[in-house]
């Protein structure tokens, strides 16, 4: 009997037995006498895309647990999609790292705060934080922005605080940031497509 | 892309220049091997280094850096005088046959109008001579001295293949082979596809170069077909997108601009951007400015945006001029800014000349973060030792570091090179109080907006009123956020041709930009991205890769701008009377009997607008062709013309030995202060260049730990004549210098860099890696941006990476 390696997995979700020996080279033919279940057959798998450059290749995502409320999804596994019309399930060696990425021991995990000529981070509350740069904004909003320029023309603009947007974030997140920059009269607004 | 990924397949003949897509794009660089192996296509490379794209290539011609606009002015004089171009084709769809105004003139590297002392034109004789009906004055002879045909050939004419390899140190054979090798696609069953990034966009006149690509794809008819096109490579996953939806100083979403501060009149606003037709029969399609503009109001401002306050026009700021990343670092190095947001945007690794960036952060009040990662920016104030020697005692910034989630967490739509919409899903939660970036957004904007409510303050109006209709007010939903930028009906839409007919019924999402309208009755964040979650659903998540015609278009697969196009200006594919230059990759065809136009693509043109009507390919720009003369669109002129980079290892321009000021570009912005940081070839003989390696992307996965094993640590490349010279060998320890600063790195001795012949001189080049720096899991190193000049295009202000000067010693 021949079978795909996506085939493969589905009969291991359906409960016939398979084997590690699979990631050793072992063909699927010969590996379905075994009996332990390839743990892939146990995750959800999810579709993303990759984040790098702008190729945008289709990517799987191999999480552990089965999205039930309670249950804390871990990412165990990213490999290519073998559906997607640009890279047929391929990755470069950018993209097959994205594991180490999304496991990178330098994610930031909370918030921290700077305080003027200190040498150390300090905790902060998402709350505090949000307060504080509010304030911030609007003291600095509120003394320098422009309404009206030196000929008397209405400029409504601001352009002591500015702002670099991400080269990765979702659409959603950079139609929202552009909205919110702009309702502010912010000018001094960028994204990584500059450089 | 005017193109996409999967349509390289279609080619006969691949460019690579300006880029290096087998190690920065390596899963798009599939389909250049795909065209080599199933068409024959053949590929060339023309790169300052012989890189692995070169090392699969079919020709390989090595180039100095900074001189692609001499190579490929060289490439244009050869197509022109061994008349090698696709005459039909230029003849219908381009300004060939246009007329300049008589006062526009070039003389000895300068165009007329020029301002020295604001290193600026006045580009008042920059146009066309318009007759009395409103139209461009056209000679279908070419006879005429002044029409754009005979102006371009006489501009480049002086780029002779002696002149070409004197200038590029270029093999005059080599440059000769790649002229005959991309002459064959002037024919109209053959074409050749550019492929090009950084290395084009990086140079002080990098638009220019982008521009003079074009030039030569057009000439050969090789624009708007299968297989062809100009097509950039974008350098991240969603810098695409982000430029689609505006988020640059001086744009509006779906590149709609902001007014100057002199266009105080709404309508005039308009106008100027909704351009009528300078030919007959042309569509100028921005003459829908208006419909696109308020439907983007209505999406910002709702209800607050009404026809009596123009839309809300007033609210939008004004711009008296442009707040590029470089004018932004330069109003804060001088103290004129206060805070500062960097959303996953790391200025001290990605910004040119580290000592200026790390300066000006440290002159902020306060400073934001928000990114998955630890990026250097955010300890720009902290002490890492010889790779950021800083006394943060001294630093009086504030920062805020807050965690954000990464693709993996998250749901949404990115845009790829190809204009693809494509939607991903969230697979885990972030980790420990990460939170997404929409909330994060949010979260600040409400705490503003509530301040705002309670105490008064600057100009309330555009804060109070901006729409915010989310089911959770404090995290705007992805969802909810995608259909607000593809837009919905306000009031009932209707055929314009029969009001009774109701096409969209109030409440529902839009069908695509077609369906927008300038009456309020419509909202849409984004109109190039209107359709994209219609009433049938989130089209950006649809996932049929099939394929019914065989090339490539998978029109099913996620959604394309605009219109689900898969490749723009697609009815230049086919012939004036409508028939596919080559049926074998057809794109779009004329169908007489259904009256509409059909094939493998969206039609990128009036869909039953029949041949002998006469509209030209080119719809959003008021000629209908495309433009060889730039008009007054380009900051330096209307002709691509070479110019030296700012640093160059040349005493004169060898086009124009005897005019200082047309030695670099006579337009690039240059601050006052920084004239004093170019460095000179006596102290700095050697031309550096910065690029990626194919194991890291950009500065974020030195924090990844198998990259980090891939490629440990930071080195540079030289070839073995200057290792030679300098007493280096491979594995040495060497010092980087340039007027700015220095860096030190291992010296990888290769082959793979060559020593070129230029103007009667030996010029070595140092190529630069990018990704190391101080935070992250790879070994430490320094930031490379530490060497490169605080200037950019004259155009877009990109940062000039790929052409400085260097000197090298060994540790």
């Amino acid at each position: 009997m021949q079978v795909t390696r996506r085939q493969f997995f589905k009969i291991c979700a359906a409960g016939v037995g398979s084997s590690s020996l699979v990631a050793l080279g072992f063909a699927p033919g010969e590996a379905l006498a075994e009996v332990r279940e390839f743990k892939l057959a146990r995750t959800t798998e999810t579709r993303n895309t990759c984040p790098y450059c702008s190729v945008g290749c289709g990517i799987l995502i191999y999480s552990l647990g089965d999205q039930a409320k309670n249950a804390h999804a871990e990412v165990m596994h990213i490999e290519g999609d073998p559906d997607h019309p640009v890279n047929r399930g391929t990755l470069c060696p950018k993209g097959a790292g994205l594991l180490d990425f999304v496991h990178s021991p330098n994610r930031l995990k909370r918030p921290e705060y700077r305080a003027p000529g200190s040498k150390e981070w300090q905790p902060i509350s998402w709350d505090e934080a949000y307060t504080r740069i509010a304030k911030l904004m609007k003291e600095d909003r509120d003394k320098n922005f422009i309404a009206k320029n030196d000929k008397g023309e209405t400029v409504n603009r601001w352009v002591s605080t500015g702002m670099l947007a991400a080269s990765a974030s979702s659409n959603e997140t950079g139609y929202l940031t552009q909205k919110i920059a702009r309702s502010l009269g912010m000018l001094a607004f960028d994204n990584q497509a500059r450089v | 892309m005017t193109n996409h990924w999967v349509d390289i397949k279609n080619t006969d003949l691949v460019l690579i220049m300006g880029g290096n897509a087998a190690e920065a794009h390596p899963c798009g660089f599939k389909w250049v091997t795909e065209a080599k192996a199933h068409r024959k296509a053949r590929l060339i490379v023309v790169d300052p280094r012989f890189t692995r794209s070169a090392a699969v290539s079919d020709y390989y011609a090595p180039i100095r850096a900074g001189s692609d606009i001499a190579f490929l002015g060289g490439v244009i004089n050869y197509l022109l005088s061994h008349d090698r171009i696709h005459h039909e084709y230029v003849k219908n769809y381009t300004d060939f046959s246009f007329l300049v105004k008589d006062e526009f003139a070039f003389n000895d590297g300068i165009y007329s109008g020029y301002n020295p002392e604001k290193r600026s034109y006045d580009k008042s004789t920059w146009g066309y001579q318009i007759g009395k009906d409103g139209y461009v004055v056209t000679d279908p002879t070419l006879q005429n001295p002044r029409c754009v045909y005979q102006l371009m050939k006489a501009h480049y004419s002086r780029y002779t293949p002696d002149m070409v390899s004197s200038i590029c140190g270029t093999p005059k054979d080599a440059f000769l082979k790649v002229c005959e090798l991309i002459a064959e696609t002037s024919a109209a069953n053959k074409t050749m596809t550019i492929l090009y990034a950084l290395g084009w966009t990086q140079h002080s006149q990098g638009s220019q170069m982008i521009r003079t690509g074009a030039m030569v794809q057009l000439l050969l008819g090789n624009i708007g077909v299968a297989g062809g096109g100009m097509n950039a490579l974008r350098g991240h996953s969603n810098i695409q997108g982000l430029t689609d939806l505006g988020l640059l100083s001086n744009l509006l979403p779906g590149y709609m601009t902001l007014p100057g501060d002199a266009e105080q009149d709404y309508k005039t606003y308009v106008e100027k951007r909704a351009s009528k037709p300078l030919r007959p029969g042309q569509m100028s399609y921005w003459q829908n400015y208006n419909k696109f503009f308020v439907s983007n109001m209505k999406a910002w401002w709702g209800d607050a945006a009404t026809a009596q306050n123009n839309w809300c026009y007033d609210w939008l700021p004004k711009l008296d001029k442009g707040y590029d990343l470089l004018q932004v670092f330069e109003n804060m190095n001088q103290g004129k800014v206060n805070g500062y947001i960097c959303q996953g945007f790391n200025p001290l690794a990605s910004a040119p000349c580290k000592v200026k960036v790390s300066g000006s952060l440290a002159k902020l009040k306060f400073l934001v973060i928000v990114d998955p990662l630890a990026t250097e920016t955010s300890e720009f104030w902290q002490n890492h030792g010889e790779y950021n020697d800083v006394d943060p005692a001294k630093i009086q910034t504030e920062v805020f570091r807050l965690p954000s989630t990464c693709f993996a967490e998250e749901d949404g739509s990115l845009v790829n090179s190809g204009r693809w919409l494509q939607w991903h899903w969230k697979a885990a939660e972030p980790p420990g109080d990460a939170k997404g970036d929409q909330e994060i957004m949010a979260g600040i904007f409400l705490k503003i907006r509530d301040l705002y409510k309670k105490d008064g303050g600057a100009f309330p109006d555009p804060i109070l009123n901006l729409t915010w209709k989310h089911k959770q007010p404090d995290a705007p939903s992805p969802e909810e956020l995608a259909k607000e930028f593809s837009g919905k009906a306000l009031g009932d839409v209707t055929d314009p041709k029969d009001k009774t007919q109701v096409l969209v019924k109030a409440g529902d999402q839009l069908n695509g930009f077609p369906e927008l309208r300038d009456d309020g009755s419509t909202s849409c964040g984004c109109w190039i991205f209107a359709g994209s979650w219609s009433e049938k659903g989130n089209l950006m998540a649809r996932r049929d890769n099939s394929d019914p015609f065989g090339i490539g278009q998978t029109l099913n697969w996620a959604y394309a701008w605009p219109a689900n196009r898969r490749v723009l200006y697609n009815r230049a594919s086919c012939d004036p009377a409508g028939k596919p230059y080559d049926p074998s990759r057809m794109l779009i065809a004329w169908n007489a009997e259904a009256g509409k136009w059909g094939g493998s693509d969206i039609p990128d043109f009036k869909p039953d607008s029949p041949p002998e009507d006469g509209m030209n390919p080119f719809i959003m720009n008021p000629e209908g062709v495309a433009r060889f003369f730039a008009i007054d669109k380009m900051a330096e002129g209307p002709f691509p013309e070479h110019y030296e980079p700012m640093e160059s290892p040349l005493a004169v321009n060898p086009m124009h030995p005897k005019n200082d000021k047309a030695k670099s570009n006579p337009a690039a912005r240059v601050f006052k202060d920084d004239w004093s940081s170019f460095g000179t070839p006596d102290r700095f003989p050697y031309v550096g260049t910065t690029y990626r390696l194919t194991e890291h992307f950009h500065y974020w996965t030195k924090h990844v730990r198998i990259n980090a094993i891939l490629q440990p640590e930071q080195f540079v490349e030289i070839g073995e004549e200057l290792a030679k010279e300098k007493g280096i060998k491979a594995g040495d320890h060497v010092r980087v210098k340039s007027k700015r600063g220095f860096i030190v790195a291992v010296a990888v001795v290769t082959k793979r860099v060559r020593t070129l012949d230029v103007a009667g001189k030996k010029v070595h080049t140092v190529g630069v890696p990018i990704h190391w720096g101080f935070m992250g899991v790879a070994k430490n190193g320094y930031i490379t941006n530490t060497l490169t000049p605080f200037v950019g295009d004259a155009n877009t202000q990109t940062p000039e990476f790929k052409a400085f000067l260097v000197n090298i010693e060994k540790v």
